[in-house]
Formats: C-alpha cells, structure tokens, sequence
C-alpha cells in the first residue's frame, strides 16, 4: 500500500514537472520532433518497438499511456481515501480541491502548481503509426503530408456537391424550401486555427485554414438540414458574456428604500460602495463630501461615469469607503465597485452595455516590478561607452 | 394661483424659457411682476433692475445685480476677488448674486443702534462658498449709505511674501512693511477721496526731524504722506486709524460712519512666514500693520461696523479641511473676536445654482453643446456639488 501510494505521489510529482499546455506546444512539439511515433499496433511488437524507440524520443507509447491512466485511477482512489470522501464518486472537481489542500502552493503561475489530471488532458494526442507491416500506408491521402486536413476538406466538399444536387433537384420540382434562418447555428463560432490543429493532430498554415473555412462557409449557405449535426461538430458554443455577472443582491433598509453594496479593486485601493435608491444625488467618501475628498476632477469624473452611462444620476445617494492606493486608483476602485452596485437596479440589456464599455472589468494592471541590473522595470542606466 | 397661471404662461410664450425647479417659482413671481414688458428683450429671470444693495430684500435672493460701470474702480480698487474681475472684464458687466449671508448682513447693519460699540460680524465657510463676494456685496452697501469703507482686501498679503521688512520708527520691537501699506493707501484714497478732504487730524504727528503733519490738517494730507513718503507708510496707516476711531466718538460728527471690512482676519492672529534677520520667524503681534488692525478691530468704537471674512485659502500652517472660526482664528483671536455675529455662507441652493446657470448661458459662457441639456447640468451639479468657486472653474473651459 505503502509502495503503491509512494509510486502515486511520485508520479504525480514526475507528471506535473513534466506537464505540458495542452494547447499551442502541440503542435510545435509535433512539427519538431519526427512525425512517426512509437506506438505500436502490428503484432510484432517486441522487434518493432526496439527500433522505433531508437528512432525518435520514446516518451509516450501506447503502453506507456494505458499505465499512466491505470495510475491515474488508482491514485485517485486513494486520494479519496486519503481525504475520507468517497471513493467511487470522486470527481475532478474534488481531486484539484484535495491536491490543492495537501501540496499549498503560492505560486503566481497557476500552471506551475501541483496538478493531477486525467492523462488524456496532459499528454498531447499522438497519430498512431501510419502504415503497415508491408510498409505502405493505410490512407490513400498519406503522401499530401496532411492527410487529414485533406481527409476533412474532401469530405466537406462532397457534402457540398451532394447538396447542391439536391437543391437543383428541388429547384427542378419547384419545392425549392423557403430560406429560413439557420437558427441552431447561431450563439456559436466557427473553430480556431489551433483547435481545428488539436482536432486534427497535425499543423495547418493560416492558408489551409482560411481554405477550410471559406469551404465550411459555402456549405453552411447551402442550408441543407442533414449537414447541421456537422457542421456543430466543427463550431464551438459562445458564451453569452454578461450572464456571468454576478449581481449583488438587492436589500432593503429601515426605511423601506432599497440598497445594494459592492466592492471594487485597482491597483493597490480598495473601495466599497452602497447605494441607496430614492437618494437625491449625494455622494460620500470616508465621512467627508466628494469634492472635499477628490480634489482633482478626474477623479469626481470617473465617479460619475457609471451614473451618466446608465443615466441615473440624481436618483441615487452613494455612500463609500475606499482605502489603500493614492488618489487616482482610489476612483477606479471606488467605480467599479459603483458599476457592479448598479447592476442590481438595471435591465440584463443595461447590464450587457455596461459590460461592454468597460466598467465591469477590474483593471489588471499593476506596478511592475523593479529588476536588477535596470534602474526601474524598465528603465535601464545610463549607457557609457566607457 | 391665476397670478402663477398667467406667469406661467409668459413664460412659455418667450424664446429662451427655460424649465425651473418648482421651488424657485414662489420667489420668482414677485420680481416677475415687477420686470418690464418681455417683449422687448427675453425674459431673464435671473437678473434684477434693482442695483441698490439699500432696495435688495428677499424677494431679490438668488437674482444678478448689476455694479455700475464705475463702481469697480471706485470702490473696490483692491476689493473683488481675482477671478471675479477677469470675469467682469470678459462679460463687460459687473453681476453680484444677491444671497441670504450677504442680505443678513446689511438687514443688521440696517437696523443697529450706532451708539453702542461696533457690531462686528464673521463670515464663514467652506472654500469657494462665496465669503469674500458677501463681503463685497456688504461694502457697496456701505459705500451706498455714504459710509466711510476701510477695505482690507487680504489680511494674508501683509503676514506673507514681504520683500522689505524695516525695524519701525516708532516703536523698535515692531517691523514695517512699507510696499505693503503704501499700496493700501493708495487705494483707500481712490475709495473715500469725498471723505478725506472734509475731515481733519486731531492731533499732531512727527515722522522725521524735518516733517510733521499739524493738527488740523485735512486726512488727504496724511494719506498724501504715507504715499509719498514711503519709509513712514506703516506708521500713516496706523495714525489714520486711531483718526478714525477718535472721529466716530466725536459728537459734532454724528453722522459718520466707519465701515471695517477685512478679508481674511484670521491672519492677524495666524502665523507668519516672515523672518527677521538672524532668521528667527515673526509673529503677526510684531508687525506695525497687524498692530493697528488688530487695535482697530477691537469693538472699543462706536459709530460703526466690522465686517470680516475668515479664509483658509491664502492662510498660513492651517489644514485645507478646516473652516469654522475656532478652527481658524486660533484660540487668542477667538477670544479677541467675542463676541461676534457668525454668518454661515454654504454653497448655492437649487435656486442659486439655478440663476447662475441661467446667468452662464445668458452671457455664452457654456459653449459645449451637452452642457445646455438637461443631463449637463446634472453633471454639473454632480462635479462641482454647487460649490460657487467650483463650479466657476467647471464652467470656465466648458
């Protein structure tokens, strides 16, 4: 037990130095090492599986995969058992929740934290070997170097061609349907460059892939009803960006006015704001008068540009407290946590224009960090010759 | 009711009819009333034809007077404050706004009993609510009653940024300033010039071995020598005010009074940034002009009235925040000043601010397109919360 858990740990800790981001080192890790892999699916596997290993950097054989993923369960049942939970229902949700508690980690990267992921999400997706034991590959499209871009594109267009003889058809029997919005299209964007580079194993230049959608676009305008179930399964869902808001909730005060708080972040300030509803357009920051506290107009602008925006400016009495920061990231922080009060009192129509003029982002900038050898971050000395 | 009806509809019928809070319309009516037919020019509801502070009552509050022409010349040489003349100067007419503070004041003055010592009255309040211009709205009233106005226009200018700072003649402890006094003696001439050439020295005064001015000489002759002879300014300045002081006692002078304004009198018992020689600081007690102020402002007096301001602006090692006048006068000047009238002056009321937007479109002063909207004004009023001196400094780039 002992052994096996140590076994666990220790591969976790080899997985995570090892980990790579799924993403962009795909392809470039395919593009740079050699396109023929280790794993091996002919039967003589022994034989092959020597020379191939000699070929290129032996890291991921099939194997080698089917073991990582039999590790994976297993330390995953006992890292249930470790935390008391339950063993069988363990989701990945609760294996971050737990590997987050046991190995703390402060470190700014969150990609350089201790992770424990299924090995499918670490491990790039690798081709299987392309050809036989004859040595003669298995796709007729092998010799084009990328023959499953090329698979898809000639798979599309025969959709297209099948398509437009339908429509002939239709159009020959006058039945030529009415052109309806292509509605379960819609809230969803077609693949990226690197998604469709994931999807299909292999890199593709910005050429192949203006092809590919130029191609796509021409079948979707063809509007036939059976391609859909393809075509979705070429597009990826939008997100609808203002529904992750999260809008504070809307109480009620002695008086039977209604109020709402937020808070807000810039820099190095913190404010916190609340607004009380039916006010006659007073402002308060620490105690003091908005025109006593923030000298400089900039300051009382910025304040009052969520007001002007949403067009409520005498309807409501503002009450702050900001600390931290100096003067300028004090009025940031102080209307942002504004904007996010006011969302309580708008429309979700409202709430989407306000998230698009920027006064729901929390400014991420802050001060850079001052590195040796440069007089600042980025000021370097004086130069001398001499 | 048929009387606001009918206004209501002239005022729909003219051009430039703007919409008005409903809590101005009860004090707008009465000087509706009383404006000439607005059919001539648009009806400006802002302004009032009456530019006699003596006529100014209630019903004028809020409203622009105008100054005569002459007047800022005449009367406040020294007097107005800095941005109010650029503005006078762009908008070729001198306009007050007649507020409460400034209608107290002269409501006092009117009804005091000038037999008793001097009344002595403080405005006060936050920066940019208006003092100094209160202050200024009291003086015409003064100078229009054919009072005789001495008008410190900055208590501050003499504690600081003092080039020459000479040991004084008469007494050796003090120092004179003499750029300074030379200054305010011209001034004050050109304000009672009427005045100086009726009244007499009561006694004799010794400047230098060689010059003296007699008794009996006019006072023009004594301010004529402070101008002139600059080294002994200080000294003029604090005989013409012991001048004055036995000249309101005496009885055959009955009808003559003496209005002090000063702007600015928590300076007298502030510190100063002047130094002496072996750069040890001053204190205000040490200066000849702060001496005779301060003798000058003390209610032994009658036959008069002390008009003052208390200013955090130009004062000297007080924090920004502070306004009321414990806080500024320090302890010694508070006790000094007992007891005093206090005049609050806040910032402008809807109705004010109101008039004052009314007075900027009139005079084209709001260029921007949005700020004749309605929104625009709102933002206005948010900017600058209806502080006089913020809202002047808004409107100036707008």
């Amino acid at each position: 037990m002992a052994a096996s858990r140590g076994r666990t740990v220790g591969s976790l800790i080899w997985r995570c130095g090892s980990c790579c981001d799924n993403g962009n080192i795909v392809s470039s890790s395919l593009s740079s090492q050699v396109k023929v892999f280790s794993r091996q699916v002919s039967l003589s596997a022994a034989v092959h599986r020597k020379n191939l290993a000699a070929a290129g950097p032996e890291k991921f054989s099939e194997e080698f995969i089917k073991k990582q993923v039999e590790e994976f369960n297993i330390g995953k049942r006992h890292l249930a058992n470790m935390m008391g939970e339950d063993v069988e229902n363990f989701t990945q949700e609760d294996i971050d929740r737990s590997i987050a508690y046991l190995f703390p980690s402060s470190l700014f990267d969150k990609k350089a934290r201790p992770l424990m992921k299924h090995p499918d999400e670490i491990f790039p997706r690798q081709r299987a070997v392309q050809w036989g034991a004859d040595r003669r590959p298995f796709h007729f499209l092998f010799y084009t170097g990328k023959q499953s871009y090329y698979n898809l594109m000639h798979d599309t267009f025969a959709r297209v061609l099948a398509a437009e003889k339908q429509q002939d058809r239709l159009r020959a029997r006058s039945l030529l349907p009415e052109p309806s919005k292509k509605s379960s299209l819609g809230g969803s964007r077609w693949l990226f460059k690197e998604e469709l580079e994931e999807l299909l194993v292999e890199t593709i230049s910005d050429y192949d892939y203006q092809r590919f959608l130029q191609l796509v676009m021409r079948l979707q305008e063809r509007g036939s009803s059976g391609e859909e179930d393809f075509l979705l399964s070429l597009r990826r869902r939008l997100e609808v960006q203002s529904s992750r808001q999260e809008v504070p909730p809307l109480q009620v005060d002695e008086q039977g006015h209604s109020y709402s708080t937020a808070e807000g972040r810039r820099k190095s300030a913190t404010g916190s704001v609340v607004l009380t509803d039916r006010g006659s357009g007073d402002v308060i920051i620490n105690g003091s008068l908005c025109h006593h506290y923030f000298t400089v107009l900039q300051d009382r602008e910025q304040l009052m540009f969520p007001l002007v925006f949403t067009g409520v400016l005498g309807r409501f009495n503002v009450r702050c407290s900001v600390a931290g920061g100096g003067h300028s990231s004090q009025a940031g922080a102080l209307r942002l946590a504004l904007s996010r009060a006011l969302l309580s009192f708008l429309s979700q129509g409202q709430v989407e224009n306000m998230r698009q003029a920027g006064l729901l982002t929390p400014d991420p900038r802050v001060r850079e960090r001052k590195k040796p050898g440069q007089e600042g971050a980025r000021r370097k000395f004086t130069w001398n010759k001499r | 009711m048929a009387l606001q009806r009918l206004s209501f509809r002239l005022r729909q019928t003219v051009t430039h009819a703007r919409s008005l809070h409903g809590s101005g319309c009860g004090h707008q009516l009465e000087a509706l009333a009383g404006e000439p037919e607005p059919q001539h020019e648009p009806l400006q509801v802002f302004r009032t034809q009456e530019n006699d502070p003596a006529c100014h009552s209630e019903n004028h509050l809020g409203q622009y007077y105008t100054l005569p022409p002459d007047h800022p010349r005449t009367l406040f040489p020294h007097g107005l404050p800095p941005r109010f003349q650029l503005q006078t100067k762009t908008f070729t007419e001198g306009c007050v706004m007649v507020r409460q503070p400034a209608l107290e004041v002269i409501s006092h003055l009117r009804r005091a009993d000038y037999s008793k010592p001097a009344l002595r009255y403080v405005f006060y309040g936050v920066k940019g609510s208006g003092k100094t211009m209160s202050l200024c709205h009291a003086v015409h009233y003064c100078a229009s009653q054919g009072w005789l106005v001495l008008h410190i226009p900055d208590a501050h200018r003499w504690v600081k940024n003092c080039k020459e700072l000479l040991p004084s003649t008469y007494n050796s402890s003090r120092f004179d300033q003499p750029i300074q006094a030379s200054n305010w003696l011209r001034n004050f001439r050109i304000t009672n010039e009427h005045f100086l050439s009726k009244m007499t020295t009561r006694q004799r005064y010794v400047w230098t071995k060689r010059e003296s001015t007699e008794e009996g000489r006019p006072l023009a002759e004594l301010v004529d020598q402070g101008v002139t002879r600059v080294k002994s300014s200080s000294d003029v300045v604090g005989a013409l005010m012991k001048e004055l002081k036995l000249q309101t006692a005496d009885p055959e002078l009955q009808g003559l009074r003496v209005a002090v304004a000063v702007d600015g009198i928590n300076a007298l018992w502030g510190r100063t940034t002047l130094k002496k020689e072996d750069k040890s600081p001053v204190a205000a007690e040490e200066l000849t002009l702060v001496h005779n102020l301060r003798k000058l402002v003390k209610n032994d007096w009658c036959g008069g009235a002390i008009i003052t301001t208390l200013a955090q602006t130009g004062s000297l090692y007080t924090p920004s925040s502070a306004y009321l006048p414990y806080e500024l006068l320090g302890e010694e000047g508070f006790n000094t000043m007992e007891p005093f009238v206090p005049v609050p002056v806040s910032d402008y009321s809807e109705k004010e601010f109101e008039s004052c937007y009314l007075y900027y479109l009139n005079r084209n002063w709001l260029q921007h397109p949005h700020s004749r909207t309605e929104e625009g004004k709102k933002e206005l009023i948010f900017l600058s919360n209806r502080n006089p001196s913020l809202l002047d400094r808004l409107c100036a780039f707008l």
